[in-house]
């Protein structure tokens, strides 16, 4: 459970990031509005999570405010897992 | 008829109390309705000095209101020139300032994208300042238009479409109402539409699928289902919303619908209503296609082929279901009936099977780039005395099939259904005061359609990040021109001739160690 953050940003910059460093993706770093996750990625990123953390995340949980951190996403699966 | 204005009159009193759109919170409007806000609009704008002719730009979210702006312009007589809303401000303000749009309809979350118009409208929101800024609910208790303010004709401008330039500054295609009545009559006879029809309008109305979802159904009494741009990018809800709506006809990119297929659920639903699936925009490709028809067998499936300047021109239908065995794309098709094609390789026809360049003659082809007398010209030939638009793609016929869709010569791609020109793309990074040079290749991916790379050069001490360079990028492109991969580079490959070695710099991005 501690390594949420961790494995959360090093799949976002394998996945849409490559080559950047990982202390330049913070927890707080917008990840909607920069455009690093865009539609798409979203979608990928919510099929990581669900298949990850063994949740499943509903449509409307997919949202802007749910997905726009890392810690926003650490959040969330965090609920889910209860 | 050659006036769009008229599909929706005519429909109007055929059909006044059979809903014309409707919004997903479920607002929905009548023939009636829509008609007589329009028109109300349309009062609006001439009272404010809208004439014949003048372009009027809209940045608003897609709903009922929007539509019913659309038809306000057009029954003014005016040209409507949609942008994306959520977009970069200073390329609203570019495009807005390029065609010199006399009115702006914007929404209150972006009322600033109005700012020095000579009339301005805000959706959204009961208070507004200022002489020539109006409410929504102003515009709509305005008096309505009597009569159209001039005779319409066939070669009036209906709207401008803006899409990537090479040169860093979008361009406006120009279409008038023969052009897109061409297009429409053409579907009314292939897809055979009646007032039973629901359509699904999923592409955004700065986007040219909009011109299919907006004026077939209304042209024949069916109604529109308006899918807002979020909506439209959840494929779990818009599973739902497709059966639940019992969306007849659906038209989008293959995208969506390859989202659809993978991430929808579509078996937790009922498409019976389903009857034909449209798509256009970029190659789909067959392994996602195969999953989606497997979920949806029952549709007919057509493959439309045309850029933003020609509307459609080639179409072919798609056998179902798909082989197992099939791996290549399916054809572009045969030209629409409206309109004629030619294959050329510099300059002469080629033999069927052999590669070259699309040409496009037809009512439903443009008139031309916006304040571009040059550029224009040169997308231009003339032959036998007809005028055909070089499309820049390459094509080659294949057997009964039709043409097949082999890639293009220059510098455009296809992203999402979008156009990019990368030189844009080029020209956006440029602005950042870190990168010295720059220049964007695209790859072809298997899953994303296209990968799009920065190759930048900046100074060690004053190196952006890539979370950065995202964000700037995200503040001067749409979103979906976007780089997918930054990559630094002490200096750019350059040619003999001192020019960007773009085929060096994609043999570097393609290399593994990149």
């Amino acid at each position: 459970m501690e390594n949420i953050k961790e494995d959360l940003r090093q799949y976002i910059l394998d996945e849409f990031l490559p080559g950047e460093s990982a202390s330049n993706l913070k927890d707080d770093t917008p990840l909607r509005s920069s455009g690093i996750l865009d539609s798409v990625a979203t979608l990928k990123t919510v099929t990581f999570v669900e298949e990850r953390y063994g949740i499943e995340v509903e449509a409307h949980e997919a949202s802007v405010e749910n997905f726009d951190t890392i810690e926003a996403i650490e959040a969330l699966v965090k609920s889910k897992k209860g | 008829m050659a006036h769009l204005a008229d599909y929706l009159e005519a429909s109007t009193r055929r059909f006044p109390d059979r809903v014309a759109a409707a919004d997903p919170d479920s607002t929905s409007l009548t023939y009636r309705q829509l008609n007589e806000r329009a028109t109300r609009v349309a009062g609006f704008l001439v009272a404010r000095g809208v004439r014949p002719g003048d372009r009027v730009g809209l940045a608003l979210p897609k709903n009922t209101d929007a539509l019913t702006a659309v038809f306000g312009v057009l029954k003014a007589g005016a040209a409507y020139v949609p942008v994306d809303w959520t977009g970069p401000a200073e390329r609203i303000a570019t495009i807005f300032g390029n065609c010199n749009v006399q009115a702006i309809f914007t929404h209150s979350s972006r009322a600033a994208l109005a700012d020095g118009a000579a009339t301005s409208v805000v959706l959204g929101t009961d208070s507004v300042s200022g002489e020539s800024t109006f409410t929504w609910n102003a515009v709509l208790a305005h008096a309505a238009l009597e009569a159209p303010p001039a005779v319409r004709d066939a070669e009036d401008l209906a709207y401008i479409l803006y899409t990537s330039g090479s040169t860093g500054v979008p361009k406006g295609v120009t279409l008038t109402h023969r052009n897109a009545t061409s297009f429409v009559d053409w579907c009314s006879s292939v897809f055979d539409p009646t007032e039973h029809d629901r359509f699904s309008s999923h592409a955004p109305f700065h986007f040219d699928l909009s011109i299919l979802d907006i004026y077939v159904p209304l042209k024949h009494g069916a109604a529109v289902y308006l899918i807002p741009e979020d909506l439209g990018k959840k494929p779990k809800d818009l599973a739902r919303f497709i059966a639940e709506s019992r969306i007849t006809v659906w038209y989008s990119t293959p995208a969506i619908l390859a989202l659809l297929g993978e991430f929808g659920g579509l078996d937790q639903f009922d498409y019976s209503s389903l009857r034909t699936v449209l798509f256009a925009g970029e190659v789909f490709p067959v392994k996602q296609l195969r999953r989606l028809v497997s979920q949806w067998p029952h549709p007919a499936y057509y493959n439309l082929y045309g850029p933003t300047e020609t509307n459609v021109c080639t179409f072919a239908r798609i056998p179902t279901p798909v082989p197992e065995d099939r791996t290549q794309p399916y054809p572009i098709g045969w030209p629409c009936s409206n309109c004629a094609a030619l294959v050329l390789d510099e300059g002469k026809e080629v033999e069927p099977g052999a590669e070259g360049l699309l040409y496009i003659s037809g009512d439903s082809v443009f008139s031309g780039y916006w304040g571009r007398a040059e550029e224009t010209a040169s997308v231009f030939i003339e032959r036998d005395g007809v005028r055909w638009y070089n499309t820049g793609d390459v094509v080659r016929q294949q057997g009964d099939e039709g043409f097949i869709y082999v890639g293009r010569r220059d510098r455009m791609i296809k992203r999402r259904g979008y156009r990019i020109e990368l030189g844009e793309i080029e020209s956006c990074l440029y602005k950042h005061a870190s990168i010295s040079e720059a220049a964007v290749v695209a790859l072809p991916d298997p899953q994303a359609g296209m990968r799009v790379f920065a190759c930048v050069v900046a100074p060690a001490e004053s190196r952006p990040s890539i979370v950065q360079l995202k964000i700037f990028c995200s503040q001067n492109l749409p979103a979906y021109m976007n780089p997918d991969v930054f990559v630094f580079l002490d200096e750019l490959p350059r040619t003999s001739t001192n020019k960007v070695n773009y085929q060096e710099l994609i043999r570097t991005v393609a290399s593994p160690s990149a």
